[in-house]
């Protein structure tokens, strides 16, 4: 299978979708005449001209906004944000009109539409550029809520938020772009929405981890192996909706769950997870959950201060071996 | 052409801009009240004669609707059978039933939430908009939306919306879609000179123009924001002239004259389904009930409510077409009967609908539900 950087294996899935479907179109700002600000549509343009790949002005709200008007009679538009933070601007048109049009209009308008961009910390871009917001759309229901790890999840992932006649947050991370991994070539290749994927097979502990925590985790899993503790890595890949049941049947094997995330921790995803395995799976820890989050603070300038709020291999291992009433 | 402005401006627009005194809120005195309704009423006269007798009675038959729907919505709001919010249309049908006489059926509209007009001027029955009003099975959107969340999927009426201005974009996105399937259906886009002040408006309008999209924006002027006051809202208070900023056609016309509406709407319909170009089109109008049932009108005066009474739309209409010796009264008194008919039938559909099943709490959240429980692909 070919090597290949998210970056491109997420071109791949747009370009292939772009070429399958007529009805698709991206717009977004610079994603043509710029290639993109990360170059995640490299080239599309000039491929697929300046109708179906467009250049938007700075105008989340009112591109966002048109994005699903154009969904409700019959395109299926992806709206790229240079980054999620700005989708800030645009989240009255993603949650009162993307999410609740199904539902409002009693069935008869379905909004096919993906908003996708790079979210996450990225690097020495201080407050207002480097925040996880996932939580807050995976609150709504009407929403899919996507967060790849690996260069083929984010292919076969982003084509089945394509196809997918629901609205799709599609949360990319902006330091993984350049991160590489094996992609089939298949332009038939997808993933399905709402499957987790367990990233690595364990016994004594459970680390649920997304999008930047994956690679994290799996290098505390090795560090940990060296020291005789076998870790479980699952990636839900899908926050909204949550497969669940892959985590609570890994928490009964394990018996033992440390949470990895970057965002803030106070009503984040992990609260979430560690709620419902506190609901269905209570009699199978042996510790409690642990949750490993973003510390609560705007993310700083300073790279030292940064390097402090992102979760590192160091601070997982802690929790593991908390969980593991090692040390 | 490099500026897209309207047409020049007929001879009736021409008229109107002159007019406009009678649309502000100063005080009026019953002499020039009287002097200004004759006036418009001969010009409203002038535009009858191209127009066919079964036109003009049918916007007869849907402004009256319109009136009698929303006198008989607030009556059974009172009585409780309508929940939540509820913004009556009175005095604006003017407006909905002016410009969407303009339109073909297959024409997109979408609007804010004082929709009921615009849904059943759009074609939607009198039944499935006050089934949603009670909340029942049979609404026009279930029972899930109500009085502020209409939608007709058949008659390419794409909703009422609840959040000031969030339609515009949307509209903007539906004349985005007809012009990238390279059809020439137009999108009429509904809102209050409220919603002017949103960013909304400005970003929409903006690529609008920028992408030559055929959307016709307009804004229905009713002067109030809720309780607050166009001049303690707004710096620049002629909203057709905002169209000059994003180099856009734009018309003021007036709201009380639903052929002075429907000549305008038609110029900004041609502009978008020939060439694919929008128009602002900033309607003066008035609603003679408060924003919603709730709200006590404390304030604006008793007198200028009588002074946009005078210019009643459907009074205005009614005679001119009388003086005109277009309908007689046995011809109204007819129409006036089938009106009746038509909402104590809507009432008793909605009375006797069945509220909506519990099961249908949890349908249409997806069109495509996943259930990961169920999901063993892995």
């Amino acid at each position: 299978m070919p090597i290949i950087t998210i970056r491109e294996a997420l071109n791949q899935a747009i370009r292939e979708e772009l070429a399958r479907d007529e009805r698709v179109f991206l717009m977004g700002e610079e994603v043509a005449e710029y290639d993109g600000a990360y170059k995640v549509t490299k080239g599309l343009l000039k491929e697929f001209g300046p109708k179906r790949v467009i250049d938007s002005p700075i105008t989340e709200l009112g591109f966002a906004g048109l994005g699903v008007g154009a969904a409700m009679v019959g395109l299926r538009p992806i709206i790229e944000f240079m980054t999620f933070n700005f989708s800030i601007l645009a989240t009255d048109q993603i949650i009162n009109s993307a999410a609740k049009m199904l539902y409002m209009s009693g069935g008869q308008f379905n909004i096919p539409i993906v908003f996708r961009g790079p979210s996450g910390s990225a690097f020495q871009v201080s407050s207002q550029h480097s925040q996880a917001i996932e939580s807050w759309y995976a609150h709504f229901p009407g929403l899919k809520v996507v967060m790849p790890s690996t260069a083929a999840d984010a292919k076969g992932l982003l084509k089945s938020a394509i196809r997918d006649d629901d609205p799709v947050i599609f949360m990319e991370q902006e330091r993984m772009y350049g991160n590489k991994g094996e992609v089939p070539d298949d332009p038939d290749f997808t993933i399905p929405l709402g499957v987790a994927d367990v990233k690595r097979e364990g016994t004594d502990v459970t680390i649920v981890a997304r999008s930047l925590m994956v690679p994290v985790a799996l290098k505390a899993a090795d560090k940990l192996q060296e020291q005789g503790v076998s870790c479980e890595v699952i990636d839900p890949r899908t926050i909204r909706p949550l497969d669940i049941d892959t985590i609570i049947d890994s928490v009964k094997k394990t018996n033992r769950v440390v949470l990895a995330e970057e965002s803030h921790p106070i009503c984040g995803i992990n609260a979430e997870i560690s709620t419902q395995i506190m609901e269905r799976a209570f009699d199978h820890l042996d510790a409690p959950v642990k949750r490993v989050s973003g510390i609560d603070v705007p993310m700083p300038y300073a790279k030292n201060l940064e390097n402090l709020v992102v979760p590192d291999v160091d601070r997982l291992i802690a929790a593991v071996k908390e969980v593991a009433y090692l040390d | 052409m490099s500026k897209q402005t309207a047409e020049p401006i007929s001879a009736a627009g021409a008229e109107e801009k002159s007019s406009t005194s009678v649309l502000d809120a100063s005080e009026p005195d019953q002499k020039t009240l009287g002097r200004e309704r004759n006036e418009a009423k001969e010009r409203q006269k002038s535009r009858l004669a191209a127009m066919d007798r079964d036109t003009l009675l049918n916007i007869y038959h849907q402004m009256l609707l319109i009136r009698r729907f929303e006198e008989k919505s607030a009556e059974v709001y009172v009585a409780g059978k309508i929940g939540g919010f509820c913004h009556l249309y009175i005095g604006q049908e003017a407006v909905a039933v002016g410009a969407l006489s303009a339109l073909r059926k297959d024409d997109y509209v979408i609007t804010s939430y004082r929709e009921h007009g615009h849904a059943i001027a759009k074609g939607m029955s009198p039944e499935s908009v006050m089934a949603e009003l009670y909340g029942k099975a049979t609404g026009c959107s279930k029972g899930k939306g109500g009085s502020m969340h209409m939608f007709d999927k058949e008659v390419n009426f794409l909703g009422g919306h609840g959040i000031v201005g969030g339609q515009i974009p949307l509209a903007t996105g539906t004349a985005f879609g007809s012009k990238y399937l390279g059809t020439d259906q137009v999108t009429l886009c509904f809102f209050g000179e409220a919603a002017v002040n949103q960013g909304a408006f400005h970003e929409s309008l903006n690529m609008a123009q920028l992408w030559k999209l055929p959307v016709i924006y307009i804004c229905e002027n009713n002067r109030y924001g809720m309780g607050t006051s166009l001049e303690r809202a707004m710096s620049l208070q002629n909203v057709a002239q905002k169209g000059d900023a994003y180099d856009m056609a734009s018309e003021f016309v007036d709201g009380m004259d639903v052929l002075a509406v429907r000549e305008a709407t038609m110029r900004a319909v041609e502009r978008g389904r020939k060439d694919y170009l929008p128009t602002l089109l900033e309607i003066r109008t008035y609603r003679f009930m408060g924003h919603s049932m709730s709200d006590p009108g404390n304030y604006r005066t008793r007198a200028e409510i009588e002074k946009y009474q005078e210019r009643d739309p459907i009074n205005l209409f009614v005679a001119s077409l009388k003086e005109e010796k277009i309908v007689d009264d046995k011809a109204l008194k007819r129409i006036d009967e089938e009106v009746k008919q038509q909402v104590e039938n809507a009432v008793k559909f909605a009375e006797e609908s069945p509220y909506p099943a519990p099961e249908e709490l949890y349908t249409d959240i997806y069109a495509n539900p996943i259930d990961p429980s169920k999901n063993k692909a892995r």
